[in-house]
């Protein structure tokens, strides 16, 4: 029941190769980890719009407030 | 005592606000630790594991299918119990959930039906059959789509809600032709290789790694899981005083 955990193969380039069957088990990995990597890139990307957008609507807000700051000086009635 | 305490939790937990402070410190712990199970697994199922008596290489395939396909269909038990607690409870959390698990599923779908595809080329000789579980795995990706699709077609979130809790409900039906198709329909896909209540029909030099696999894809479901929903969490409670803060905190 010892059962020895070594690497399977001669060299880099037989590891890449997998006895010929390297495209389909390369193809099948690299497809697998770009979905994964995306589904982790998403939220912290979403994340910064999120930011993104709050600050351009307080942007827009203190702008109203100095307009109506403004407005009030000008007319004094 | 036990009981009450129990729903104080339970409706804590329906808190948006609570959640997204409560969950915050567990993403790099879960981002870490699904990292490094998959890395490792990865290693070990690509490199050190034995190569496979019939199918030679191809078989390497298998450490990221199995998860994949398993997390595919844990992922909608979580979408419609997600759904159905939002539906008897009106928790507005799990909806968001609910909503969150969607897209994860999908992807997770995709990837099992993928590597399942590209694997049936070199052992079956073909990418694509109409067997019984592909087929119904197919189904399972349509729903999630669907749910994704329903979704973005109500303007009114709350509408939206009910509709993807009911559609995630009724597509229940496909989960357990999924798990029995193999037995019900045997056909080219081969029986399951993990069973819970006998013995699994894999070597351990091969069941190691797919298990180091398994458990690496469930952390990085969570770690997802949990980062999509409070992304969720904050767009549902934008106009909200604590949502601006945390977000001005970079928290």
């Amino acid at each position: 029941m010892e059962s020895k955990v070594e690497f399977q193969f001669a060299g880099l380039a037989d590891f890449l190769a997998m006895n010929g069957h390297g495209a389909y088990v390369w193809l099948a990995y690299g497809v697998t980890f770009a979905a994964l990597a995306a589904l982790a890139a998403y939220p912290p990307l979403r994340r910064r719009q999120l930011q993104g957008e709050l600050r351009r609507q307080q942007r827009i807000e203190q702008r109203r407030r100095q307009v109506g700051q403004n407005k009030a000086a000008a007319e004094p009635a | 005592m036990e009981v009450s305490l129990a729903w104080q939790w339970f409706h804590r937990l329906g808190s948006p606000r609570w959640f997204y402070q409560k969950t915050g410190a567990w993403l790099p712990w879960l981002a870490l630790a699904s990292m490094v199970l998959l890395t490792v697994g990865t290693a070990w199922g690509l490199g050190f594991a034995p190569q496979d008596a019939k199918q030679g290489n191809s078989y390497r395939i298998i450490y990221i299918h199995v998860p994949a396909a398993f997390l595919a269909l844990a992922g909608y038990y979580i979408m419609a119990i997600s759904g159905a607690i939002g539906l008897i409870w009106k928790m507005k959390l799990s909806f968001a959930v609910m909503r969150a698990a969607a897209p994860i599923g999908a992807v997770l779908t995709f990837v099992a039906l993928f590597t399942g595809a590209i694997w049936g080329k070199p052992t079956w000789g073909t990418y694509w059959v109409w067997d019984a579980r592909i087929t119904s795995m197919l189904i399972l990706l349509f729903l999630y789509i669907g749910v994704i699709a329903l979704g973005r077609a109500f303007s009114r979130e709350q509408a939206a809600d009910k509709a993807c809790a009911l559609l995630a409900l009724v597509g229940t039906v496909n989960i357990p032709i999924i798990y029995k198709s193999v037995d019900w329909w045997y056909s080219l896909h081969q029986p399951a290789t993990i069973k819970l209540t006998q013995a699994s029909s894999i070597h351990p030099s091969m069941f190691y790694p797919l298990l180091t696999m398994v458990i690496g894809f469930y952390c990085l479901y969570a770690w997802t899981l949990i980062a999509h929903t409070r992304i969720l969490v904050l767009q549902r409670e934008w106009r909200t005083q604590w949502v601006r803060e945390a977000l001005e905190a970079g928290k």
